[in-house]
């Protein structure tokens, strides 16, 4: 299936989880990011039970606390 | 609001002329109140180009002191003011920078105790700290007095923005929640930020309240605007408020409570 990930169109395996997701993007712990899925921002314990579809959209927003 | 004289025509003659802004919109600048909150790599950019298009009075917030490591990024502090307050140091430059402009400087660091007193007097705040309790702590501050403001964020070659306007467009924690567990994302100081790309990310806030305050354009509200300086690639992810959010959601806050996070020691 192909989702929009940042903007990006990329091809994953049918059945992926966001969790597993997070994996396979590189994301090296989940504390790092916010995850936008079709708009809607899920919580950390919620990765698990979030299925994409093909053409979905998610984004990784990524915690910046500098200044 | 007061008409402007000859001099501030002349001296503002490049923004008055622009469709955008015109007298009128230089005339909101000129009784325009912004609060920066960090006088360092985001403050440093911010202040300069605030103080030099007129706004009428800039409150600096900053209870540091200039350190040398500072140098490379803090455009604002010179050799000469290492160990000084940050805040002092400031308003010695944008002075010199615009004699008309009213500072109001506050030696101290921002807490739950004393944040929303400050805040109340101004009418855009931007965000320029260096740690997530400070970032959280400002922007559920800015939601309870329902005062627009930028966020701002940096880390090593990459910068977020979004400009927030309480309980009509998405707050920081609609998108972020709570500051993440210590030590799981790195500071400035571990993880190091290219000096230049405080400076990229401090103008974009500085244009946000300039177009805030002149009424020019459209803020960038309900949108997160990320950069990675290395490939020189922009991104504007959309947003909307989130009914859950812990801030500004059905469920929101009453009051204030410090967040609990060693301050990045930049």
């Amino acid at each position: 299936m192909n989702l929009l990930i940042n903007g990006e169109k990329k091809t994953f395996a049918d059945g992926i989880n966001i969790a597993q997701l997070l994996k396979v993007e590189d994301v090296e712990s989940p504390d790092m990011v916010s995850v936008q899925f079709n708009g809607e921002f899920l919580k950390r314990h919620e990765y698990d039970a979030a299925y994409p579809k093909d053409n979905d959209e998610v984004n990784f927003l990524y915690f910046m606390g500098g200044g | 609001m007061r008409d402007l004289n000859e001099s501030e025509i002349e001296r503002y003659s490049r923004h008055i002329i622009l469709q955008d802004i015109g007298v009128e919109g230089q005339e909101r600048i000129c009784a325009g109140k912004v609060l920066v909150i960090g006088a360092g790599g985001l403050g440093s950019p911010v202040l300069y180009y605030l103080a030099a298009a007129g706004v009428g009075e800039i409150g600096i917030a900053d209870g540091d002191e200039v350190d040398l490591s500072n140098l490379q990024r803090q455009i604002l502090h010179t050799e000469a003011d290492i160990g000084r307050a940050k805040t002092a140091s400031a308003v010695e430059k944008l002075s010199a920078v615009n004699s008309n402009v009213k500072f109001n400087v506050y030696h101290e660091f921002l807490t739950a105790e004393n944040i929303l007193g400050i805040v109340k007097d101004y009418d855009f705040i931007i965000d320029g700290t260096d740690s997530f309790s400070s970032k959280f702590l400002i922007n559920d501050a800015c939601v309870l007095a329902k005062k627009p403001f930028s966020h701002g964020g940096i880390l090593r070659f990459s910068g977020q923005t979004m400009t927030i306007n309480p309980f009509q467009s998405a707050c920081y924690a609609c998108v972020f929640d709570a500051p993440p567990p210590s030590g799981s994302v790195p500071s400035c100081s571990q993880a190091g930020i290219l000096g230049s790309v405080a400076g990229m990310l401090g103008v974009i806030q500085a244009t946000e309240a300039l177009k805030f305050l002149s009424g020019a354009g459209a803020p960038l509200y309900n949108a997160i605007l990320s950069f990675d300086a290395l490939t020189m690639t922009f991104r504007k992810a959309l947003l909307k408020r989130n009914p859950r959010c812990r801030i500004c959601g059905s469920g929101g806050i009453s009051g204030l409570s410090d967040y609990e996070q060693k301050v990045c020691d930049l």
